[in-house]
């Protein structure tokens, strides 16, 4: 597998479109320090939390770096991914490469590793350029506990880049062409990021529709409606657990908070391990939905007849 | 050691969705042979290519590449195998040298070594010069080539192409025909499947023709050729001038000869044995000139229309 894995790193690196996508990811990098740089100041941020907001401050017109992440990610992930099978099939390598003295799950396995490996490297880059201008930029250094934070988060969109590898790699198993995958995987993003948003609503209001003068219980019945629909979204998880990663202020965003709650509420940040706490199961579901992809294209491939023509 | 037997399928058998592809199909093919695995379009030569290299899993029956079950033990029968498939692809970004590097690694050749053996077998594939151009700008016969380039490197006990002259030019096929017909000095067992027949003559020491996924015949080429066309026997033609009554009243005494048929200029004998002493003495005692003579040799061609003429 070594040999797979060290073959595949390789093409990666070199592949137009690593160039292209780490070009943009470094765009986005730069982005995000301008927009941090626009919005810091005004963001009001609990101390000991400053630094993180380089990552999470959006300025006047530029979104945050983490929203920029949020889009790239499994855009990268798709992009790395979605030949990775049919792509070999297509060219004939495939054959030539499975009837070598190898297992032939290396194949599959090296290939999603150096794609995780490649991903952890674009991210990890990005975050270290922006804290590295940041910290000269704000002139605050982070705390060890921000970097801890800051570390997480970089697990955490590794994994969330692994499930949309998974995903595509799932579907270049699938499908015998190329245009095929690339297309399916992008849709399932395309629905998971934009159409659940209209979906969610919907489906709420049908289940438990609100007017002007709905009493609390039944909005918050709403609300929990369509944030459970949102849920069955990677994307929805992947913002959440960001959320309660680098901006750990609870307003709101893992749950309904009524008027009468926020009264009592504290502008306080939570403690690492709360954070943790609040987004295990986000963590968990996204790792989990990462395995699936992976393991379904596993046993698919696995017993998939590979034939030169 | 031609007595072992590089494979050995016993029944070997595969369906696609209830449709049978191989049918209790019986293959032997000696140690250091050229055996050519004949048949037309979708006879299922592939599928049984892919059943020896444990690439897809047989429905019934057993296959054995070396003693080794493919099934079970694909890892050892990949060592010894390599195979050539009929469309090849490489990596069009690498170079030749790169492609062959990595299949080395894959197949735990150490660095040094897979260095040297490199150089080597791109020179005797003829593509030494080219080693370093990126395989994308590589024509569709250095490809080829390039594919045999592999298949050496592994140095296998036992090599399959699949149509492996398919598109070459006759220069190319000439060039990797010599090159397999070479495989054998080397310790190497060829399995060749295709359906170009003079091309496996020339090479192939004995044959299997399948059609419909099953062994229509199978053995050494001058067996069949003298089984099939001549129910066993052995047809000598003999060029003369104006042979008569006479001349083949001479030769229908010598024993062994069952009969014999007078075309022109020529005569065609059909004996039991080898009798082309006898039928020279007697051509000459009876005063006739005797200006050519020997064995009718059937092209693979004959054998293969008469097969599936019948089929």
């Amino acid at each position: 597998m070594k040999a797979i894995f060290r073959k595949e790193l390789a093409d990666y690196f070199n592949s137009i479109r690593f160039i292209i996508f780490f070009a943009l990811i470094i765009f986005a990098a730069a982005a995000g320090l301008f927009a941090a740089y626009q919005g810091i100041r005004s963001a009001e941020l609990p101390e000991g939390f400053v630094f993180l907001g380089l990552f999470t401050t959006s300025g006047s017109a530029m979104p945050s770096l983490v929203f920029f992440l949020s889009i790239l990610i499994p855009i990268i992930g798709i992009a790395l991914g979605f030949d990775a099978i049919n792509g070999e099939r297509i060219s004939g390598t495939l054959s030539r490469i499975i009837s070598q003295p190898i297992f032939r799950d290396s194949v599959i396995n090296g290939k999603f590793l150096a794609g995780i490996v490649t991903m952890g490297v674009m991210i990890g880059t990005t975050l270290l350029l922006v804290s590295g201008y940041g910290l000269r930029m704000i002139g605050v250094p982070p705390t060890a506990h921000e970097i801890i934070r800051l570390f997480l988060y970089f697990l955490l969109t590794v994994f969330y880049g692994a499930f949309w590898l998974g995903l595509a790699i799932l579907f270049s198993v699938l499908l015998r062409r190329v245009a095929a995958s690339l297309l399916v995987s992008l849709a399932v993003w395309l629905f998971f990021s934009f159409f659940i948003l209209m979906i969610a609503p919907a489906i709420a209001n049908a289940m438990a529709p609100v007017t002007q003068n709905s009493s609390e219980a039944e909005i918050i019945r709403y609300v929990n409606i369509q944030q459970a629909v949102l849920l069955f979204s990677p994307n929805t998880l992947f913002s959440n657990a960001t959320m309660a990663m680098l901006m750990p202020i609870p307003v709101g965003t893992l749950g309904v908070l009524t008027p009468a709650m926020a009264q009592y509420m504290l502008p306080n940040p939570l403690s690492l391990v709360q954070s943790l706490v609040l987004i295990w199961p986000h963590v968990t579901t996204l790792v989990s939905l990462s395995m699936v992809c992976f393991a379904v294209s596993y046993v698919l491939f696995m017993r998939q007849e590979i034939r030169s023509t | 050691m031609t007595d072992i037997n590089a494979i050995e399928s016993k029944d070997l058998t595969k369906r696609y969705d209830g449709v049978t592809v191989v049918d209790h199909l019986n293959l032997t093919v000696k140690e250091n042979e050229v055996f050519g695995l004949l048949g037309p379009n979708g006879a299922g030569k592939t599928t049984i290519i892919l059943m020896l290299l444990g690439l897809t899993e047989p429905a019934a029956g057993s296959v054995k590449v070396f003693g080794f079950d493919p099934t079970h033990d694909p890892i050892k029968v990949k060592r010894l195998a390599a195979y050539l498939p009929e469309k090849v692809g490489f990596y069009e970004n690498l170079t030749a040298r790169e492609n062959l590097s990595f299949i080395a690694e894959l197949n735990g050749i150490s660095r040094q070594e897979t260095e040297r053996l490199t150089g080597e077998v791109l020179l005797e594939v003829g593509l030494d010069k080219s080693a370093d151009q990126a395989v994308g700008k590589f024509s569709h016969g250095m490809k080829q080539r390039l594919g045999i380039a592999e298949v050496l490197i592994k140095k296998p006990k036992i090599a399959i192409f699949d149509e492996p002259t398919s598109g070459l030019d006759p220069k190319g096929i000439n060039h990797l025909l010599d090159l397999i017909a070479r495989l054998p000095g080397v310790g190497t067992t060829v399995v060749l499947s295709s359906h170009q027949l003079y091309q496996v003559q020339r090479v192939c020491n004995s044959i299997g023709i399948i059609s419909k996924g099953h062994m229509v015949i199978e053995g050494s080429i001058d067996q069949l050729s003298r089984d099939t066309m001549a129910g066993g026997n052995y047809i000598i033609e003999v060029e003369t001038e104006n042979p008569g009554a006479e001349l083949v009243g001479a030769i229908e005494k010598i024993k062994g000869v069952n009969k014999v048929d007078v075309k022109e200029n020529s005569l065609l004998i059909n004996t039991g044995t080898d009798l082309r002493a006898d039928i020279s003495r007697a051509v000459v005692n009876s005063n006739f000139p005797l200006i050519q003579m020997k064995i009718h040799e059937f092209s693979l061609d004959d054998i293969y229309m008469k097969y599936f003429q019948e089929g």
